[in-house]
């Protein structure tokens, strides 16, 4: 619960792809718009198949959109 | 807001209202009569059926006008289908909904091992039936809030 250890650029991502907005995002990869909040606010690490249709939004690996937080 | 939380809060509402309004209701109209054994248990297995579908069916029209409602005031729809976020909000709060009403079974079976009343077990029953359902309600607001 609360922040999980996956961080993502998700929210930055947006932004350089002509502004899109959450609600986009949504539809593009199939989940609601609260879904996409919680991922960007960190709160929920998504599944591998949706972390995947991310990053295949913004045509990047899925390493430039999710990574390992650092927590020391 | 979103949608899903305000649907949580509407449903945590329409949940204690229904059961506030149901409860008053058979208790102003009984309160006058004793029951002796044999009617006691006859009354509470009423008031359980009875209560189950007077809940659905309270709880169908109250989440038709809360869609119409929504729609009308944010010119947004509601979200048509559950993605794997809210199927996985939708376990947990159930699961934890599930230890709200194992509690209150045990509960209910203590008073009955102390030699108490058995409408006492019937109240500690639907009580704790009352509480695992906010307990579900209140799992899943706060999982939307705070993440899973």
């Amino acid at each position: 619960m609360g922040k999980s250890l996956i961080g993502n650029n998700v929210r930055k991502l947006r932004f350089n792809h002509n502004e899109m907005t959450q609600q986009q995002l949504a539809d593009q990869v199939g989940v609601t718009r609260q879904t996409i909040v919680t991922i960007e606010k960190g709160n929920y690490s998504p599944s591998l198949e949706l972390a995947f249709r991310i990053a295949r939004v913004f045509g990047l690996p899925l390493e430039d959109v999710f990574f390992l937080e650092d927590h020391q | 807001m979103s949608y899903q939380e305000k649907k949580n809060i509407v449903s945590l509402i329409s949940s204690l209202l229904i059961f506030g309004i149901y409860s008053f209701y058979v208790f102003q109209k009984y309160q006058d009569r004793s029951l002796d054994q044999t009617d006691a248990f006859s009354f509470w297995g009423a008031f359980i059926l009875i209560l189950i579908p007077v809940t659905i069916a309270a709880k169908i029209i109250i989440s038709i006008a809360f869609s119409i409602f929504y729609n009308v005031t944010t010119n947004e729809k509601e979200p048509s289908f559950a993605d794997e976020l809210d199927k996985l909000i939708a376990l947990k709060a159930t699961r934890n909904s599930h230890y709200g009403f194992v509690f209150g079974f045990l509960l209910a079976m203590g008073s009955l091992v102390l030699h108490m009343q058995p409408s006492v077990m019937f109240i500690i029953l639907i009580c704790s039936g009352l509480a695992s359902e906010i307990v579900g309600v209140v799992s899943q607001l706060y999982y939307y809030r705070k993440g899973v």
